[in-house]
Parts: structure tokens; C-alpha cells; sequence
């Protein structure tokens, strides 16, 4: 039952996961990005329309990683060249990603033949759970490593290669250099607004592919309404809950889709625990870990320092 | 050890820089050899900045040419001068402070990745070279601030900097650091740098540096080799001879000390010495004035007596009460104004958006009853200090950071006298302002010591200090070095005290 | 003072000061450029951009009962904004108005179900202060940990908002559960008594919208407290200097912004929801940081943003109907007009300048 319990955690944290890399990306650069939402929903009518169509899934991902990386586009331009305020312009983003993600589906949805859209049989295939031969059979590790879909083990793939990235690249450290102080970066020839815009919007895809996650997986194959359902906020959350660590990310999104599917296994025996405070406990202590890595000034669990503000450099 | 080629390091010819009508380099020529250490010695506004500025990249200037090794160049932005290997290490650091030694000294540089353990040893190597210190792993934001300055250091190092330019270096340093510094600079020289080194400081100048180079208003006035000079010849050169410019000095009487300042020492936020066992007194209807090369603690002073800054010890006595852990509030209260001009202007006294009025208002809108703000008065006030004060503005509800020159400092000072204080600070009030302007100022100052109100007059230029203060207190690295009587004292005396000298047993303090 | 320096061949400017009248006029050719890509889109989609403009505008105002909905729509977005404006007249990133709006909302609940037998006028007055109460806690809550720890002010609210949606949640189908709901739990209808009067066909929150937007603009621009929260916005060290206390200043403004946030949860739940419901705030949270940021926090000029707001959202849900548009269309014609919008605020304050290839 445990590891039942395990298994639909990962499946449950991965949308998480790529919204939270993704976020990262954008955090680590300066840039706080509150679109994640509106760039996932995105990346979900995107995906699930390129697979539906092309019955192929390295198209529809394909498909999915432009979307947001689309939407994630609008956001840069506008707060690193334009330097509209973050806040308000992914704001914005959201309602403008969510609301043409629904627009389309819907659109779709009314000029097809039939009275839902499902996802062919190619793709179903290729999106179900994989089964590797010998390995997949090995009781306790075989199910818990070797069952999941193509979406989990891209995600784990993306946020290692992420986290190498920060920390073990030149690049990488140039990056996170702009984000806690972009004059320093700048001073050193870093070449500040290519960089910012390439992290923006590769994080911008990778959302989106979370998005395909949602519309593709978590409904069955068949278009829904709102296929990210508020996943995307949850993965702002999770970026803080990992201290802005992709490798973090992977742990902490198994753990918050751990909490969304608790309430349905906890037994119910001992203690009979509403269903709201499960919903309620990722949030809870996503505050805490604000809280106290405030408390104790915690510079490397905390934001990077420039994030947030618009970098503009003076004149001399 | 690079080779000792014909050509000098870095030579100047004629160079001239001006902002605006103010001309900070005026046909200046200077050479640095390669293997040498030479100090740039002047007051501030002398122009040493700006030089090492254009220089450095920062800055281009407007005549004059530029030889590196030989070679006419150009340097039209910092990585140029990085390089022709070009290394100025700058009095505010530019570093990550999350990031450890090692991740700053190779930020921007070239090269795949970050952790290899190659980078690392080749890190230590140089740093093992010169015989600097360095904890690679060590994060910044653990490091003291000679630490800190190490991490610069090895920064420009790193990208091959031959010419190394520091700007002060030693102001935030103690004498032990200060030490260490040196022995680097020494064996930097061994190896064949060229090496600029920026200071007010005469006993550094002479313990550290081959040549002195000093600048005064703009121009390189001589070029000294150390071994043949010393502190009175370069304090001579450094301030030049007094010029009379007339201001008035009324006399007063009834003086009693109202400020008794005890054993004050504070510290700043980085750790940094902010003032050192400071004692001194200050007394109703005189000015005493406050010299000192920026960054001696001037800031600190006014900033522990207006209440902004804790002290680590000691007390300030305000007829007889200590008023260290007061509220700002309770001080304005008191009768205690401060007034600081920092180097951008609008900094601290003044809100940039606002307009005249709403800035009169600042420390006076609590006055009336209710919740409703009367900015009857402040109106007033506002336009008879345009007037009084020749204050030059589109009107008085244009933004004050929209004033140009010098006419913020005029808002500034004509709000702090109109709250009628007992104690009035005021620190560099007549920055950027014009001649006639200045004299307003003064006058402002006379007619307050006048009424008995205590003045302390935090200034740059030694001239002014000398004419219109009746004593005058020299603050340098934090420490007093000297409180003597403006008239009977000399510019020379002043000079060497601000670089550094004490003045034994001249306590003019009665 | 020039600078011949490989500079990229576009580089951006700031501009020192433009006269109001030329932001003015940038604002307004912002707005009709917005309205003009709005209409791109609605060409692109195949339908003539004027006539479902003007489909928009009468939507919302060709029957008393439309323009009644579209005040309906109005009143909470502006009142959440002028609490939004509050906190970010101060550089307070308050992103948690929803959670502020549900705290309120549950506050005022309280009274309205169990103690609905009080006296109207008396039971609406103490959800009223429950709710400004409430939201002002909530508020606070943040305010505390930034004045004391710096704690991140915009993630902080971010997380309030989620917990506070969950706290109705749990009320909902826990102790507040109405015994009648049968499949999906709610909670149940408010009594007549508890509910707000109609005035003109809407509830009379309306009029204390109103009366706030007058209340906030006396207080930010003419008391003492209004003029500390300038300055502390400012400048948090010019505030020290000019002898405030900038901590109680914080916590203070926080209260009352979040207290307005709160007042328009009660609002919502007793004059429009008529019950408590965890679509109390429905995102209008979120769009009020829009309003008020476009609206430069002026407490009149909020009051015409969110009656623009209100015109669009009112008016687009009439095009379902009409064109047979789903409503998702009218957030899409939201996002591109606020997107040109925040777009052209860049050339009041800065422009751009083309230089020659840098060198000597």
C-alpha cells in the first residue's frame, strides 16, 4: 500500500516539478515570474491539440515547450526591455496564458466531430506507463523506479541537467550572479539581458511541457476545461520550499504531490483529518520555510536578492 | 618577473576631463614604471578619482592621450582597460555575497566550468604567488572587509591585470591589515606590477610608496620620489596656501557647552571602525568646525547624535543628559537638527518626489493638532526661502529632485534652520553650490551663532573651515586627531593632521 | 561628459522628467493602441473589431439589470484595490488581497450564521467591523515578519492566500457544513436579516465603495498618516531621519489594508454570495494589483480603471450569448490590452536612443 502511496505521489509531483524548474529558471535570473500558470495552461492546450493531431509525442512536448516558452516571451520582453513591473505582468500573463488556453480548447472542442477530444491511440501509447523487462518486475524497486511515463523521467532528466547547470557551469554561475546582483554581474562582462532573457524562456517551456503533463495525463487523454487547476501557484510555492535547488525541486514536488493524494490514503482510523488541512499543509509550511530562513538569514536558502527588480544600468 | 621594458607602464599626456563647467583634470602628465609603487596624494575634489576613473574605463577623457606599454590606446569602457591589464580595485567592492572567494574571483571569466578542482588549485597558485590569503570556499558575506578586499584583489589579478590601481584601500582597514596590505603591494612590485595607490594618508604615502604624484584642483602640482620628501613638504603641496576669502567671523559671548561628546566610539554595519574614542565639546554661539577627508567618520558623528546609528560605547551629553538611545524623534525634539549632504545629493534629508512644501513638512508635520496635515505653514516658509535664499526652482510644487545644483542643499538647510534648533549639524551644505550661493550659506550659518545657537560645520574645504569656524576639529580614520583655534592655527597644521598626524597636547577644547 | 563605448546599437535612456501633459498623452495613445490589438485579435477570429466593442460597451449598460451586474462586478475589485493601493503606496508588495478578502469574508460569516437573530442594523454593523477585523489580521500577519525579519512580503501573502482559501474549505465541509446540502457540501444561505440592503438594486456596498474611495484619497494625500506612508515608501532611512517610526508605520498601513480587503469579503459574502462560498474573492485579489497598479495607486483613477475593468468583464460575458464567444475570450482581450498597456509605460520614463558603432 506504501509503495502504491509513493508511486502516485511521483506521478502527482511531476507537473509540480517542471512548473518548479521552471520558475527557478526564471527566479534564478531576476525574475519572479507569476505566470507560471498562465505559461503551463499554455503548454497544456499546445501539447494536448500537437498530440491530438500529429499523434506523436515528441511533437506534442515539441508543441508544449514553444507555448510557454511563447508566453514566457511576452513576460520578457515586457519586464527586461520594457521593465514593466514583474508582479502585475505575470499577473497578466496568468490570466492572458489560462484564458487562450481555454479559448482554443473550447474552440476545438465545439468545431470537432465528435463531443470530447481524446488523445489517439498512438501517443496514448506512448505517454502510458513504460515496462522494461526484467526491470520493471523486481518487486518494491521495479514499480517504484521503472513504471512511470516518459513526462516523470524527462522531468527528473530536466532538473538534473538544471541543477548541474547552476551549479557547475560557468554559465550557470554568470546567471545566478544576475540574479542576486546584477551591477556586479554586469561590471564583470556579463552579458546581462542575453542571459536573463535565454533563462526566461527556456524556464517558460519547461513549464509548458508540466502543462502537457496535465492535460494529457491527468484527465485520461481527454481535454478538460482548466487542465492545470491551480498546479501552477503550487509550484511558486515549491520553488521556495526548495530553497530555488532544481535537485531540491525534485524531491520537494514527489513531496507536495505526496500531500495532494494524502488524504486518500492516510488511514482513516486513527485520526480523522479534514480533507482541507492536507490542501492547506504545502502552503503551511512553505511559509514556515520563508519564516525561518528569514529568522536566521539564511542567505542561500533565501531568493536571490535581486530578484524581483528590473535591472537597468546607468549611465556613466 | 616580467621583463623591465623601455617602456613605461602607463603613460599621461595632457589629459583633461570636465563635467559640465567643472573642470576635474587639467592637463595632466604623469608616467608609472613597471616595478613601482606610486601614490596619488590629494584632498577631495582634486581630481585623483576622476584620473583613475578614465583610466579604469569609467570615465574618457576629453583631451589628452592614454600610452599602455608604449602603446597610444583608447579605453572606452571597463573591460578595455581589464584588457590592457588594467586592474582597479575600488573603495566600494563589487561582489556576490553569496557566492564564495572563488566563485567571484572567476565570474565573467572564460572557461566551461565552475567546481573543478584544476580551477581551484589554479586559483591558489596565484593567490599563493602574490601571497595573498585566500579561502576559496569561503563565502563573502563571512569575510571581514580586509578579507573582502583580498577577493577584489585577486579578482583583477586573475585576469591578468600588470597595472593594479587601489582607491583608498586602507580607509576600512586596521593597522594590522593595513600591514599585510602592504607586504602584498611589496611583493607585487617584486614581480613587476605597476602599482597606483589612491591616499590622503602622508605616513602611508611615505611608508609604502617610490614616487608621490599630488594632484590639487585639477592639476598635478609635483611629482616627488618619497625617499627625498616628507610629511611638511607634501602637506604643503597637498592643501597649497591659504586664499582669503572674506568671510565673517562674528564675535560671541556667553558661551557654554550645550554638547559634551564622551568616549564615543561606534561601529559600523560592516564592522568597520566608525568613530574611535571621540571626545570633544561643542558650545552655544560658535561654529566648530569638523575637517577630514571623506569617510573619516563624518557620517558617523552626525548620524549617532541625530539618534540613526547606535554607539558601541561611550555617551552624548545634551546639557548634561545622555541622549544615546533616543529615538530620532525625541532628538528632533530636543532641538537637535542634523542636516547631511551626501555625495549624490538628494540621499538621506530630502524625499526626491516630493516638492518643496511636502519636504518643509518633513520634521515639522506632527506640529499641528489632528490628523490632518496644515501645510499652510510649510507653503510659507517654502516660498520665503525661494526668496531668501535665491533658491532656483520651476515652482513649489515641482519634484526636488528636479532641482538642479546646488539648491537642494539651500531647501535643506532653510528647512533645518527654520525649526529654530538649539544644536544645528550640518554637514557639507555648500557641495556643488556657487560662489555667491556659498555666501548665503554662510551668512545663514553667522546669523545662527549669532542668535547662540551651537554649530558644528562638517566641511571639505580646509579655506572656508578656517574663516568661518572659531574652532576647528580634524577627524582621520575614525579618530580625532586634534581640536585647535581656527584663528591661530595653519592650513599646514590642518593638513597634517586629516593625513594623519596627531597633534599632541593641542586641545584648544575649553 | 560622452562615452564612445561599444554600447550595443540600441540602448535604453532614462529620461529625466516629462511634463504631465506628454504623459498624458503617452498614456492615452497607450490605451487606444491597447484597444487597437485587442481589435486585431477579434479581426483575426473573423469578427468585425468595432462591432464587438460596441457590443462590450452596451452589454454592460443597456438595461438597468446590466448595469446593475456590471456595478455588481465593480464594487469588490475597487474596493480591494484601494486596499492594494494602500499597502503599495508604501512599496508593501501585498499580493494577498484574495486571502485578506476570504479572512473577511469568514469573519463576518460567523455572525451572519449563528447570531442572525441580532437586530439588522446591528448584526450588519458587527460583520462589518468582523470583517475589516479579520482581513486586517491577516494582513498583519506578513506586515510583522517583513518590519522584524525582512521576511519576503510577496511570497508571504502569496502563501496566505492559499491557506485562507483552504480555511473555507475546511469550514465547509467541517463545522460550517449546511445540514441540507445534499452531494456537494456547502454552507448555508444567509438569513434575510443578515444580508446587505438593496439600494438602486444593488446591495450598498456600492455606496461604502464610494465613500471609501473619498476616505482614501483624504487619507493618503492629506493626514499625517498618508504623508509617512509616502515617505516610507521613499525611503525607509529618510523616513528614520524625519523622526518616524517606520515599523509601526508598516504594520499600521498593513492593517488598514488588509482591514479594506476584509470589509470587501463581508461585503461579497452578505450583499452578493448571500452565503460563504470559496469563490468569495474569485481572483478579483489578483486583478485588483493590476487596477491599482495602472491606475498609479490614485484612489480616483482606481475608481475609473475598475469601472473599465468592470465594462469589459460585464460586457464580454453578454458576447457568449451574442456571438456564441466563450468567456475565456473576454480574459484573452484582457491579457493583450493590459500587456500594451504596461508595455507603453516604458517611454514615459525612459526612451531609446540609437548610437554609431562605438570606438574612437
Amino acid at each position: 500500500m506504501f509503495i502504491k502511496f509513493l508511486i502516485a505521489a511521483v506521478f502527482a509531483g511531476t507537473p509540480l516539478l517542471f512548473g518548479t524548474v521552471g520558475e527557478i529558471m526564471n527566479e534564478k535570473a531576476g525574475h519572479l515570474n507569476l505566470g507560471v500558470e498562465g505559461m503551463m495552461a499554455m503548454g497544456a492546450c499546445a501539447g494536448f491539440m500537437a498530440g491530438f493531431f500529429s499523434n506523436n509525442i515528441y511533437i506534442a512536448l515539441l508543441a508544449a515547450f514553444l507555448a510557454g516558452m511563447l508566453g514566457a516571451l511576452i513576460y520578457a520582453v515586457l519586464t527586461i526591455t520594457f521593465m514593466a513591473n514583474q508582479n502585475v505582468t505575470g499577473l497578466t500573463l496568468t490570466i492572458f496564458g489560462v484564458g487562450i488556453s481555454n479559448f482554443v480548447g473550447e474552440f476545438m472542442l465545439v468545431n470537432s466531430a465528435s463531443s470530447s477530444l481524446k488523445l489517439p491511440e498512438q501517443i496514448t501509447a506512448q505517454i502510458s506507463n513504460i515496462n522494461i523487462p526484467g526491470a520493471s518486475t523486481i518487486p518494491v524497486l521495479g514499480p517504484l523506479l521503472f513504471q512511470y511515463n516518459i513526462f516523470v523521467y524527462l522531468g527528473v532528466v530536466i532538473a538534473i541537467i538544471c541543477g548541474i547547470y547552476y551549479s557547475r557551469t560557468k554559465t550557470g554561475l554568470n546567471v545566478r550572479a544576475i540574479g542576486e546582483n546584477p551591477g556586479t554581474a554586469d561590471a564583470a562582462g556579463i552579458k546581462v539581458t542575453k542571459l536573463k532573457y535565454i533563462n526566461v524562456l527556456i524556464g517558460g517551456g519547461i513549464c509548458g511541457i508540466g502543462g502537457a503533463y496535465c492535460s494529457m495525463i491527468i484527465n485520461g487523454g481527454v481535454w478538460m476545461n482548466n487542465p492545470v487547476n491551480g498546479q501552477g501557484w503550487i509550484s511558486v510555492a515549491l520553488v521556495i520550499f526548495a530553497t530555488w535547488r532544481p535537485l531540491r525541486a525534485i524531491l520537494g514536488s514527489f513531496i507536495f504531490g505526496a500531500f495532494n493524494i494524502l488524504k486518500y490514503y492516510f488511514p482513516k482510523t486513527i485520526i480523522t483529518i479534514p480533507n482541507a488541512f492536507y490542501d492547506m499543509l504545502p502552503f503551511v509550511i512553505t511559509a514556515l520555510v520563508l519564516v525561518v530562513t528569514s529568522i536566521r538569514k539564511s542567505k542561500e536558502n533565501s531568493q536571490p536578492a535581486s530578484c524581483g527588480v528590473n535591472y537597468f544600468r546607468e549611465e556613466r | 618577473m616580467l621583463k623591465t621594458n623601455d617602456y613605461y607602464a602607463i603613460e599621461l599626456k595632457g589629459i583633461t576631463k570636465s563635467f559640465g563647467k567643472v573642470i576635474a583634470n587639467e592637463d595632466i602628465n604623469l608616467e608609472i614604471k613597471y616595478g613601482e609603487i606610486l601614490a596619488l596624494l590629494g584632498e577631495n575634489g582634486s581630481g585623483k578619482t576622476t584620473l583613475m576613473n578614465i583610466l579604469s574605463g569609467i570615465y574618457y577623457a576629453d583631451e589628452g592621450t592614454i600610452f599602455i606599454d608604449g602603446k597610444e590606446v583608447s579605453i572606452t569602457n571597463p573591460h578595455e582597460a581589464i584588457d590592457l591589464g588594467i586592474g582597479m580595485i575600488h573603495q566600494h567592492f563589487k561582489l556576490v555575497e553569496v557566492f564564495s572567494s572563488m566563485d567571484n574571483i572567476v565570474l565573467g571569466t572564460k572557461g566551461k566550468y565552475v567546481k573543478s578542482s584544476a580551477l581551484k588549485e589554479e586559483v591558489l597558485n596565484m593567490s599563493n604567488k602574490f601571497g595573498l590569503e585566500i579561502v576559496p570556499d569561503k563565502k563573502i558575506y563571512d569575510m571581514s572587509v580586509s578579507e573582502k578586499q583580498t577577493v577584489e584583489i585577486m579578482k583583477v589579478l586573475y585576469r591578468g591585470a600588470k597595472i593594479l590601481i587601489l582607491d583608498e584601500p586602507t580607509s576600512v582597514l586596521t593597522p594590522q591589515e593595513i600591514e599585510k596590505l602592504f607586504i602584498i603591494l611589496r611583493k607585487m612590485k617584486e614581480q613587476g606590477n605597476a602599482i597606483i595607490i589612491i591616499t590622503h594618508k602622508l605616513h602611508e604615502v611615505l611608508a609604502i610608496s617610490d614616487r608621490v604624484a599630488i594632484l590639487r584642483k585639477g592639476k598635478v602640482v609635483d611629482t616627488v620620489n618619497t625617499k627625498e620628501s616628507n610629511e611638511k613638504q607634501l602637506t604643503e603641496l597637498m592643501v597649497g596656501r591659504p586664499i582669503n576669502l572674506k568671510i565673517s567671523r562674528p564675535e560671541t559671548k556667553k558661551r557654554k557647552t550645550v554638547l559634551k561628546v564622551v568616549d564615543l566610539s561606534v561601529a559600523n554595519e560592516d564592522g568597520t571602525i566608525g568613530l574611535n574614542n571621540i571626545n570633544f565639546k561643542l558650545k552655544s554661539g560658535e561654529i566648530l568646525g569638523v575637517a577630514g577627508v571623506a569617510g573619516s567618520g563624518q557620517r558617523e558623528l552626525c548620524e549617532t547624535i541625530a539618534g540613526l546609528m547606535d554607539a558601541k560605547t561611550g555617551a552624548v551629553l545634551y546639557n548634561k543628559e545622555n541622549i544615546i538611545g533616543k529615538t530620532p524623534d525625541e532628538i528632533i525634539n530636543l532641538g537637535i537638527s542634523m542636516s547631511f549632504v551626501p555625495e549624490d545629493r538628494l540621499g538621506m534629508g530630502l524625499v526626491g518626489s516630493m516638492d518643496m512644501v511636502d519636504n518643509m513638512l518633513l520634521k515639522s508635520y506632527k506640529k499641528n493638532k489632528g490628523a490632518i496635515i496644515d501645510k499652510k505653514p510649510s507653503r510659507k516658509l517654502a516660498e520665503e526661502l525661494i526668496d531668501k535664499l535665491s533658491i532656483t526652482t520651476p515652482g513649489v510644487e515641482t519634484p526636488v529632485r528636479m532641482l538642479s545644483g546646488g539648491n537642494v542643499q539651500k531647501v535643506l538647510l532653510g528647512r533645518e534652520i527654520e525649526s529654530e534648533p538649539n544644536v544645528l549639524i550640518t554637514a557639507y551644505p555648500v557641495r556643488g553650490l556657487d560662489i555667491n550661493s556659498s555666501y548665503i550659506i554662510y551668512d545663514l550659518l553667522n546669523e545662527q551663532k549669532k542668535k547662540n545657537v551651537a554649530i558644528l560645520f562638517i566641511g571639505e574645504d580646509l579655506d572656508v573651515l578656517l574663516e568661518l569656524s572659531d574652532r576647528i576639529m580634524v577627524l582621520c580614520h575614525g579618530e580625532l586627531m586634534g581640536i585647535v583655534d581656527a584663528k591661530k592655527t595653519t592650513k599646514e597644521e590642518i593638513g597634517l593632521m586629516m593625513a594623519g598626524r596627531k597633534m599632541e597636547g593641542v586641545d584648544s577644547d575649553e | 561628459m560622452n562615452n564612445r563605448s561599444h554600447t550595443p546599437f540600441i540602448r535604453t535612456v532614462k529620461i529625466s522628467e516629462r511634463s504631465s501633459k506628454d504623459t498624458l498623452k503617452i498614456r492615452i495613445a497607450a490605451f487606444v493602441l491597447a484597444l487597437a490589438a485587442g481589435g486585431i485579435f477579434m479581426l483575426l477570429l473573423g469578427y468585425n473589431p468595432f462591432e464587438l466593442y460596441g457590443t462590450i460597451i452596451s452589454g454592460a449598460f443597456r438595461s438597468k439589470m446590466a448595469f446593475q451586474a456590471t456595478v455588481k462586478f465593480m464594487i469588490p475589485l475597487l474596493m480591494s484595490s484601494l486596499g492594494v493601493a494602500m499597502a503599495f503606496k508604501m512599496r508593501f508588495w501585498n499580493i494577498g488581497a484574495e486571502g485578506q478578502i476570504i479572512v473577511g469574508a469568514v469573519c463576518a460569516s460567523y455572525f451572519a450564521l449563528f447570531h442572525n437573530n441580532w437586530p439588522h442594523f446591528l448584526l450588519l454593523i458587527v460583520m462589518f467591523a468582523a470583517g475589516a477585523i479579520g482581513g486586517g489580521l491577516w494582513g498583519l500577519i506578513p506586515a510583522y515578519f517583513k518590519s522584524k525579519y525582512d521576511t519576503n512580503e510577496t511570497l508571504f501573502t502569496l502563501m496566505l492566500n492559499y491557506i485562507a482559501l483552504h480555511i473555507i474549505t475546511y469550514l465547509r465541509d467541517g463545522p460550517w457544513k449546511d445540514p441540507d446540502s445534499s452531494g456537494f457540501p456547502k454552507i448555508a444561505r444567509f438569513a434575510a436579516n443578515a444580508q446587505i440592503d438593496k439600494v438602486f438594486g444593488v446591495h450598498f456596498g456600492w455606496i461604502i465603495a464610494l465613500i471609501l474611495v473619498i476616505i482614501v484619497f483624504i487619507y493618503l494625500k492629506y493626514t499625517k498618516h498618508g504623508y509617512e506612508i509616502s515617505v516610507v515608501g521613499e525611503s525607509k532611512s529618510t523616513a528614520k531621519y524625519a523622526g518616524m517610526d517606520v515599523k509601526r508605520v508598516i504594520l499600521r498601513t498593513m492593517i488598514l489594508s488588509g482591514g479594506i480587503c476584509g470589509i470587501t469579503g463581508m461585503i461579497q459574502a452578505a450583499g452578493s454570495d448571500m452565503t460563504l462560498a470559496s469563490s468569495v474573492a474569485g481572483g478579483v485579489g489578483f486583478t485588483a494589483i493590476i487596477v491599482s497598479w495602472l491606475a498609479y495607486l490614485n484612489p480616483f483613477g482606481i475608481l475609473l480603471v475598475s469601472f473599465l475593468f468592470s465594462i469589459l468583464d460585464k460586457g464580454s460575458s453578454v458576447m457568449q450569448s451574442a456571438y456564441g464567444l466563450s468567456t475565456y475570450f473576454a480574459s484573452v482581450l484582457q491579457g493583450i490590452i493590459l500587456f500594451f498597456i504596461l508595455g507603453c509605460e516604458f517611454f514615459i520614463r525612459y526612451k531609446f536612443v540609437l548610437t554609431k558603432k562605438g570606438g574612437k
